[in-house]
């Protein structure tokens, strides 16, 4: 076999590539051994998070990350569902590529320059809002708390702006897996385009909620823009004005100040657990996802289209 | 015949909605680059891109460090990543279907989803840690980690567009394997390749988490391998959170410059793709 | 319907045969050039030519027909072992080619394919000029010791394939600016290059027009002087027009090998005859 070198090189490049995410996994293991013996499964149920005293508890951090993922999925999966369905099976062909080039933009924009924005132009329009909202409302525990912009809305927001590509895109490449069949059976039945669409909707349903999950992963993970506009207040709350705290804005902001060293391995232990989640997120999502390409790739087809060969 | 026009009603609503979600999402990127525009460019100038940053108090000055910084990491990151993202991109397509080809695939799109944080830490743990010293190096490995995904994934998708008939033909004159794809199938895939590093250079160069605490941050002057390094992104993050008015002036004028690189990156990919599709036919 | 054979030039009665290896076959003898022996051919669990025993003679035209799928092209891949890179292809059986048995272990298939060459259905030229097309061989195998031998050979080869009025004065420009069948002459060059002994062609006209048909039919004939040629054809006409001897394939078996005009005008086989008659296929 002469091809056996070339594919030993060419494969030993690709095992660094699969070796990176297993020495992550190892690597965060053996930098957070003392928190992780110290305070086992304690560290993610209790709420005190003091460095000076050595009290190490990450559920505030838990709850923030997991809070401000679901508010942001909340905003996203509509607006981010709406466009992939525009996109590819209602607007015109020619309106297509600078559309799917317009919501790239908005994936390719750097978080840091979201952060800056969300700084000095979101925060106070949201400290604006709070102001103005009315005192029977801020009873409400969801609207308490003082007007200080920074917050939960704020992260939720930003959050959201920048998942909605990622869903997006891969909501309207599933979409495009649907038969053409799927659509044509509906319309054949006097479908209007409403039901064509819910009819390709659920035939492609696993991928959508994929779809959904990856943008969720995203947004467990991403961290400038969250920890420039969320407050870092290590609280459980349920405000959404309240400012609150993330697993990836806490590694952000104290791990260079981190003095000894429980310190330093708690933070890590926080890192090696939002790496565990977002894998199992993104697995998760991936598997839904693959699973509908396999079931059958057919030629891509589209209700205006359907509808222009109909009329 | 009163509920079809219910059935309608609903139907045109829905078409309206789903208008209306593209609209929403095209309005903070629309207020995104209006504000960056608007408020960077009045610190935009020469003086930017040549000087060094000024103390607190003092107007003007620039980020040349942070720019050259920027540059370096890159550099490193793609020294990293490119040899190791192609290879492992010419893998999963030349032996698609073998369970390391899987391997491969499942393990590059879920290093792309690790949160930049994460590997910032690792790169700590990896490249900080055992020399207790910052450094441009660690950055540019933390960087290059994300990189690595992103080529390997384009190569991949853009190796298996070749026609499976030029594959064929270079074997059938007597080529190895290793001949054919270096002599005739990534050369045909060259344009898209190379496409996609300067997407995945695009992304990275816009990564400040990965940065905090790897290659750090320098208010001087640096070229040093070995010694911390400014970069724009987390020059950008320290002003960004100060409290000093010169300083958030320089902090838009940074976030102009990177969105400006960004952007035309993107662009230039776009073009790039739409004529190697229209070559394809 | 029934199909006229165009070559009456070529009539003489043989003996029927069933089994290629039949000596009878040998009327003019010729030396053996490929030997197969009991092949058989899977794809997984599924079996795509069912034990075929047949001999190929030096210096003839053997054509391949037989309805689609019936595996005339699977087999004639067999020959340079193009279906290695199958994943999954497993082959029982012998293919000798001059005595020498092409799928024992030791054998060096880069060797096999350079002196087997083979032109593919769908012309593939790679993306480079006419010029570095041709060379393309010569350059990877070391072939040409200098430039000029290089050039000469390049020459000699576009001329060999009826190619070199038409492209002496574009030789630096993008083989994918030719016509279709300019292309398939050009692959047809570049084959011959490499100066295999045999050539496979798989249907090497199906996607041309009747003129550029025309050409690499006059192509075949005259290159039989100096190699020996498989070729598959879909076109019974064409088999009838340019081959000397015929296999017709059906379901993966080879049902019968003979004499072109006898195949034509009086087979032995029921199936055979349903088939160049047009009753089915």
């Amino acid at each position: 076999m002469r091809d056996l070198p070339f594919r030993i090189i060419v494969g030993a490049f690709g095992c660094v590539l699969a070796l990176l995410v297993l020495a992550i996994g190892v690597e965060l293991t053996r930098q957070s051994w003392l928190s992780i013996q110290k305070f086992g499964f304690h560290f993610w149920t209790t709420d005190t998070w003091d460095p000076v005293a050595g009290q190490f508890g990450a559920l505030p951090f838990i709850w923030g990350t997991l809070y401000s993922s679901l508010l942001a999925l909340a905003i996203a999966a509509p607006v981010a569902l709406g466009i992939a369905i525009f996109v590819s099976e209602l607007c015109p062909a020619w309106l297509q590529t600078p559309l799917v080039f317009l919501t790239e933009l908005l994936a390719a924009i750097p978080s840091i320059v979201y952060g800056l924005w969300g700084i000095f132009v979101l925060v106070p329009a949201i400290r604006a809002l709070e102001i103005w909202m009315p005192e029977p409302l801020r009873a409400i525990p969801l609207l308490s708390g003082p007007p200080l912009g920074v917050g939960m809305l704020a992260a939720g927001v930003i959050l959201a702006v920048m998942i909605v590509p990622f869903t997006s895109a891969v909501a309207r490449e599933v979409l495009q897996t649907v038969p053409a069949a799927q659509r044509e059976g509906a319309y054949a039945l006097g479908a209007t385009r409403f039901e064509a669409i819910r009819a390709a909707l659920f035939y492609a349903r696993t991928g959508i909620i994929g779809s959904i999950m990856l943008g969720f992963g995203r947004a467990l993970g991403e961290t400038m823009a969250v920890t420039m506009v969320i407050g870092n207040n290590p609280q459980v709350s349920a405000s959404l004005f309240a400012p609150q705290y993330t697993m990836a804005a806490v590694v952000a902001n104290e791990f260079t100040e981190a003095s000894d060293e429980l310190y330093l391995h708690a933070l890590v232990e926080i890192g090696l657990v939002l790496f565990v989640i977002t894998l199992v997120v993104n697995a998760g999502s991936r598997l839904l996802i693959w699973g509908l390409g396999r079931s059958g790739r057919t030629r891509p087809s589209r209700v205006a289209d359907v509808e222009a060969s109909a009329a | 015949m009163n509920r079809d026009r219910l059935r309608r009603l609903i139907s045109s609503a829905f078409v309206g909605a789903c208008a209306l979600a593209v609209l929403l999402a095209l309005v903070p990127l629309a207020m995104v680059l209006f504000f960056v525009v608007r408020q960077g460019i009045g610190s935009l100038n020469l003086a930017f891109f040549t000087s060094m940053p000024r103390p607190v108090g003092e107007a003007g000055g620039g980020m040349a460090n942070a720019i050259v910084g920027t540059l370096m990491l890159t550099g490193i990151a793609s020294l990293m990543a490119v040899p190791v993202g192609v290879m492992s991109g010419i893998y999963m397509s030349e032996y698609a279907g073998t369970w390391l080809a899987i391997a491969l695939r499942f393990a590059a799109d879920t290093l792309n989803g690790v949160p930049s944080i994460v590997i910032g830490v690792f790169a700590y743990g990896i490249a900080v840690l055992p020399f207790k010293q910052f450094s441009a190096l660690a950055g540019g490995f933390a960087l290059g980690i994300m990189m690595i995904p992103i080529i390997a994934r384009t190569t991949e998708e853009l190796l298996l567009l070749v026609p499976n008939a030029l594959r064929e033909g270079a074997l059938a004159l007597g080529a190895t394997r290793a001949r054919a794809v270096f002599t005739v199938i990534v050369p045909a895939a060259l344009p898209g390749i190379i496409t996609g590093i300067v997407l995945a250079l695009a992304r990275i160069a816009g990564e400040t988490a990965p940065l905090l605490f790897t290659s750090f941050n320098n208010r001087f002057f640096s070229r040093a391998l070995t010694q911390p390094i400014s970069s724009l992104t987390v020059q950008i993050y320290t002003y960004a959170i100060s409290p000093y008015d010169d300083w958030h002036r320089q902090a838009w004028a940074g976030a102009l410059v990177l969105v400006g690189f960004v952007l035309t990156c993107s662009l230039l990919a776009r073009i790039a793709t739409a004529r190697i599709r229209r070559l394809r036919g | 319907m029934t199909h006229q054979v165009s070559s009456p030039t070529r009539f003489t009665t043989g003996l029927s045969v069933r089994d290629g290896r039949d000596p009878a076959l040998n009327q003019a003898p010729k030396a053996v050039k490929i030997d197969v022996e009991h092949l058989s051919f899977f794809y997984g669990v599924k079996r795509a030519l069912e034990d075929i025993s047949l001999q190929i003679q030096a210096n003839l035209v053997t054509a391949f027909i037989g309805p689609s799928g019936c595996g005339k092209s699977t087999f004639l891949r067999t020959l340079n072992r193009m279906n290695d890179i199958i994943p999954g292809a497993r082959i029982e059986g012998h293919v000798r080619i001059d005595g020498l048995d092409a799928y024992a272990s030791g054998v060096d298939v880069v060797k096999l394919r350079r002196k087997v060459g083979m032109v593919f259905q769908k012309s593939n030229p790679f993306p480079k000029t006419i010029f570095e097309n041709v060379a393309y061989g010569l350059r990877i195998n070391g072939l040409a010791a200098s430039k000029s031998e290089l050039a000469g050979r390049v020459e000699e080869s576009l001329k060999q394939a009826a190619l070199w009025g038409e492209v002496k004065d574009r030789l630096h420009e993008s083989a994918l600016a030719m016509s279709g069948g300019q292309q398939q002459r050009l692959c047809i060059a570049r084959a011959l290059a490499i100066r295999p002994d045999i050539i496979l062609m798989d249907e090497p006209a199906s996607a041309l027009d009747p003129i550029a048909t025309q050409r690499i039919e006059e192509l075949v004939y005259d290159l039989k002087q100096a190699y020996t040629i498989v070729i598959v054809t879909h076109n019974m006409q064409q088999a009838a027009r340019i081959s000397d001897h015929t296999a017709f394939f059906w379901l993966g078996r080879l049902v019968e090998y003979d004499r072109t005009d006898k195949i034509f005008t009086n087979p032995s086989e029921k199936l055979t005859e349903d088939y160049v008659t047009g009753r089915f296929g």
